[in-house]
């Protein structure tokens, strides 16, 4: 499904809009950096209550489809310049990390 | 002259820290391990570094005061103070950014500040081993405005670790040195994390038992021991 039919859908919050057509198949959920930047997959949108920089680093190197903050988490202010200056999506819900995967689950698998 | 430094001890003040490691005991230790300067960090907590720093002066030993605090991305940072006031200052500073969660000792342990004899004078409530409400680079510039001493701990552990948690080194953030655990050389940190280089680096014990500590030490070169040369010996530490 297109990114920004699953950000219609879920109803997620855009804090910085990018990739909005690309074509999304797979989802990653976890919140240590480390092991998103071992395992997570190009095109794959990243579920994490991270806010660091680091987070929007890791979404231009593994090339994410974006990343959705949980549990309407704000990024720290240096996170979205990153993210504006290299075009990461950056969304944002009130939902647990359980319910948007859960939900996310339901829409593209 | 060289000094011979063991940066990370945990007391009887962290849950974790076994009942055996008062301030007296650690001292006792550290001397007889022909140790020069350890560091009192405690988890989130500065609450038995002076006692330890007044037995320490007793017994030649000097002693960094401070606390390993969990940032709120979880990584350890090791933070020290340059004197009473500015580690009152800092431990303020704590008090005003814990999430509130109620330690209970069965589970956790015990959280206990003793005095010179190793008398209980207070039990903290708030689970220390917890994250504060602090980001890992507004910890350092705190740390820096009070004139204190910033080392991010154990980088290459796969948890609680700068590399565990953030990847990579923010490039904002400042530091006097990074600290390695004991198992860094076996695990080829340096190797496998080729971006951490080149930093100066210190190894520690991150002693939660007496017979942990001083297992594993740093050699800082300065003439005279004080708060200010440690720091400039930490600066003098050769990259790698």
């Amino acid at each position: 499904m297109l990114l920004k039919d699953i950000i219609e859908k879920l109803e997620l919050k855009v804090l910085n809009l990018a990739n909005e057509n690309v074509d999304v198949k797979d989802a990653y959920a976890s919140d240590l950096l480390s092991d998103v930047m071992g395992k997570s997959k190009a095109g794959q949108i990243w579920i994490t209550l991270q806010t660091h920089k680091n987070v929007s680093a890791i979404c231009s190197l593994k090339d994410l489809a974006a990343v959705v903050i949980i549990g309407n988490g704000q990024p720290d202010p240096d996170m979205l310049e990153h993210a504006k200056e290299e075009e990461v999506c950056v969304l944002s819900t009130p939902d647990s990390c359980f319910n948007i995967c859960g939900k996310l689950y339901e829409l593209i698998k | 002259m060289i000094f011979k430094a063991d940066l990370h001890i945990h007391s009887v003040l962290s849950p974790c820290g076994d009942l055996e490691m008062s301030p007296s005991a650690i001292i006792a230790e550290a001397k007889s391990k022909g140790l020069n300067i350890i560091g009192i960090s405690d988890h989130n907590s500065t609450r038995n570094a002076l006692v330890a720093s007044k037995i320490g002066k007793e017994n030649d030993i000097f002693v960094l005061c401070g606390a390993e605090v969990t940032t709120k991305e979880e990584v350890h940072c090791l933070c020290f103070m340059p004197d009473e006031k500015t580690l009152l200052e800092f431990q303020n500073f704590l008090d005003s950014k814990y999430i509130f969660f109620q330690n209970d000792p069965d589970k956790f342990g015990y959280q206990l500040v003793v005095d010179e004899e190793e008398n209980i004078v207070d039990q903290i409530d708030t689970l220390l081993i917890n994250a504060i409400d602090c980001g890992i680079e507004d910890l350092q510039k705190k740390v820096y405005e009070l004139n204190g001493i910033f080392i991010p701990a154990h980088v290459d552990k796969p948890r609680f670790s700068l590399s565990s948690q953030l990847v990579f080194i923010p490039d904002n953030l400042k530091f006097d040195a990074l600290e390695l655990s004991k198992h860094a050389e076996k695990n080829n940190f340096l190797q496998n994390f080729s971006w951490f280089s080149p930093n100066r680096f210190i190894t520690s014990s991150d002693a939660h038992y007496i017979p942990d500590i001083g297992t594993v030490y740093t050699e800082l070169e300065m003439e005279t021991l004080s708060f200010e040369n440690i720091r400039l010996a930490l600066q003098n530490i050769k990259p790698r």
